[in-house]
């Protein structure tokens, strides 16, 4: 397992957020969280980022234990995150964005091959490639927040609901570059709304309820699961 | 309007234009760090002026300490090698302390996601703190047993009085500027600080440094996805303005040559004046708000008499700020672009 979490709790003052949760995240594997508002994806994957306290619990990282490693030494190791919400840099240009993505490297040459396929996986950043990132649209931003996240070269990249709030047509677009960059080597964990889509591309999915697992196994498994697809995929697939 | 009637002379409306620039420049300096505290935090340092103060100290103890407490008056090419160690004692001194206040008024409090009114509180209450300590230094003296003359040199039975540094600079006249004659402290007060401030600029804009100061600015918690570590940028910036408060301090000392305990404070509040009026989080806007409210106030001294100095200087405020609510440049440090 390259990222394994045990029995992870987290709260917020007295709201148990997430509640000993335990998964697996397999090399080279594109791995899947689903669940309703509020289930704890997006405290799920800020905590195995590092910006969220652990209450109990450990994650482990290419067998290291990182359940306390504070959040820029995560990066440096491997682990780099499309936040909820975009979280570019409003006030910086695409380029500078991208390369923030890059801020922990020093491989000059190596950094540029990253850009060169950033700009190969999203063509609308190159052409916008100077506009300041807070003028740009939502579907836009969401695609500068991925390419910035493959500029850390990741060995597993973290992705917080890339789908949120695009057209029906740029989701399809963008869940077949998650795909893409899945079948380039990078091993993703996505945490999504559009149950149907992640399945279909999941190998490992978890369905979170409440702050706990409450059902795992694969992409197809869980599409075919009835009760998943009464709760998340409105009964089609 | 004929400037030369309501200043008196042209000259003297040129005089008080450069008068007025000198101090605008100090003035810039020390808003730096307020205006890059808030860019990074959204907190106004108010132990800021302390910072400045005990750099003021720094410089007299410098030429105290390389020269002797006999009065002299110097050129300032005589003073220059003193005027140089003490620029960097100036800088370490007030770095240190701005250092000491990030540490234990600030970020104890932050870690704990203190409200930023508390913050605030706990910086007046660092202010206080640092302005009486100064002014009780013979006291500390006294008991670590510094009763020797260097006790003397460092905390005088007064310690509330006014310090003087021994040595005074003259200023010599360098040119005629239309009929005003522009010394060479004047020069290298606005040559530095305008050095300073360009320097600072384009560590921001150009280096992998003032990136992740840029983006914490922006999104703290995307900058620690990128790897940026927070607690190290919230320490530079505290570091940064605190070495541009120490050179504000040895330009203020150039000029004027005494200082207080107290001395911080009607600085520390036109500073921080300037930062505002300029547009608090921008860089650029503290040097402009900086220098606008210097020459302002130095005219307005000069209409309506030097007791109306500051009445000039606030009410220039209030109408700015009615015009433009966030300051000339208005846009922030997080907002700055390469
Ligand atoms: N900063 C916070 N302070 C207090 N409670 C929080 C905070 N962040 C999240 N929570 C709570 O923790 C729970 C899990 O939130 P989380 O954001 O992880 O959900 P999510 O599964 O990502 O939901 P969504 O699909 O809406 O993004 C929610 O009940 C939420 O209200
Ligand atoms: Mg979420």
């Amino acid at each position: 397992m390259l990222l394994e979490v045990e029995g992870l709790c987290v709260n917020y003052g007295h709201i148990e957020a997430i509640r000993d949760i335990s998964f697996g995240v397999e090399e080279g594997t594109v791995t899947t969280l689903i669940g309703a508002n509020g289930a704890g994806k997006t405290t799920t994957l800020k905590t195995l980022s590092g910006l969220r306290k652990v209450r109990a619990g450990k994650v482990i990282f290419e067998g290291k234990d990182i359940t306390h490693l504070p959040a820029h030494e995560r990066v440096k190791m491997g682990l780099s995150q499309s936040p909820e919400g975009r979280g570019i840099f409003p006030g910086m240009t695409v380029r500078e964005n991208l390369f923030m993505g890059a801020y922990t490297r020093r491989d000059k040459p190596e950094m540029a091959v990253d850009f060169d396929r950033v700009m190969g996986l999203f063509p609308r950043l190159e052409e916008r490639i100077d506009q300041v990132a807070g003028t740009m649209s939502g579907g836009e931003q969401q695609m500068l927040a991925m390419g910035r996240a493959l500029m850390a070269r990741p060995r597993v990249v973290l992705l917080d609901e890339p789908s949120m709030g695009l057209a029906p047509k740029l989701i399809a677009q963008i869940f077949s570059i998650i795909t893409e960059i899945n079948e380039q080597g990078t091993t993703v964990l996505l945490v999504e709304q559009n149950a149907a889509q992640a399945l279909k591309r999941a190998h490992t999915a978890h369905v979170l309820e409440t702050g706990e697992i409450v059902r795992s196994g694969t992409g197809a498994e869980l599409a075919g699961d009835d009760s998943v697809k009464a709760a998340y995929l409105g009964g089609d697939i | 309007m004929d400037l030369g009637a309501l200043f008196g002379s042209f000259d003297n409306f040129l005089s008080f234009t450069i008068g007025g620039l000198v101090f605008g420049a100090i003035y810039a300096l020390i808003a730096l760090g307020y205006t890059m505290v808030y860019g990074v935090l959204q907190l106004i340092n108010f132990a800021h002026s302390e910072v400045f103060m005990y750099g003021t100290f720094a410089v007299a103890w410098t030429f105290i300490f390389l020269h002797g407490t006999e009065s002299a008056s110097w050129s300032l090419g005589k003073a220059l090698p003193i005027l140089l160690v003490a620029l960097v004692a100036a800088m370490v001194m007030s770095a240190a302390i701005a250092l000491l206040i990030e540490r234990f008024a600030y970020r104890p409090l932050i870690k704990k996601g203190a409200p930023k009114l508390i913050a605030l509180i706990s910086a007046i209450g660092a202010s206080f703190a640092l302005a009486e300590a100064m002014g009780l230094r013979d006291r500390f003296a006294g008991w670590v047993g510094l009763k020797d003359d260097l006790a003397d040199y460092v905390a005088p039975d007064k310690a509330r009085d006014v310090f003087s540094n021994p040595v005074t600079i003259e200023p010599h006249k360098l040119f005629e500027l239309g009929g005003y004659g522009v010394t060479d402290v004047d020069l290298v007060i606005i040559a530095a600080a305008l050095l300073m401030m360009v320097g600072l600029d384009q560590l921001i804009r150009r280096t992998r440094l003032g990136r992740g100061i840029r983006a914490t600015a922006q999104d703290p918690e995307s900058a620690a996805l990128m790897g940026v570590n927070s607690t190290r940028v919230v320490q530079l910036t505290f570091l940064i303005g605190g070495l541009m408060a120490g050179a504000a301090a040895t330009l203020y000392m150039m000029k004027i040559g005494s200082t207080r305990q107290n001395a911080g404070f009607i600085l520390g509040v036109k500073a921080f004046t300037a930062a505002v009026m300029g547009g608090i989080g921008n860089l650029r806007g503290a040097l402009l708000g900086g220098l606008v409210l210097g020459v302002m106030e130095n005219w307005g001294a000069a209409v309506f008499g030097s007791e109306w100095r500051d009445v000039v200087a606030f009410v220039l405020l209030v109408l700015i700020l009615l015009v433009r609510p966030s300051g000339i440049l208005g846009e922030s440090l997080g907002k700055a672009r390469a």
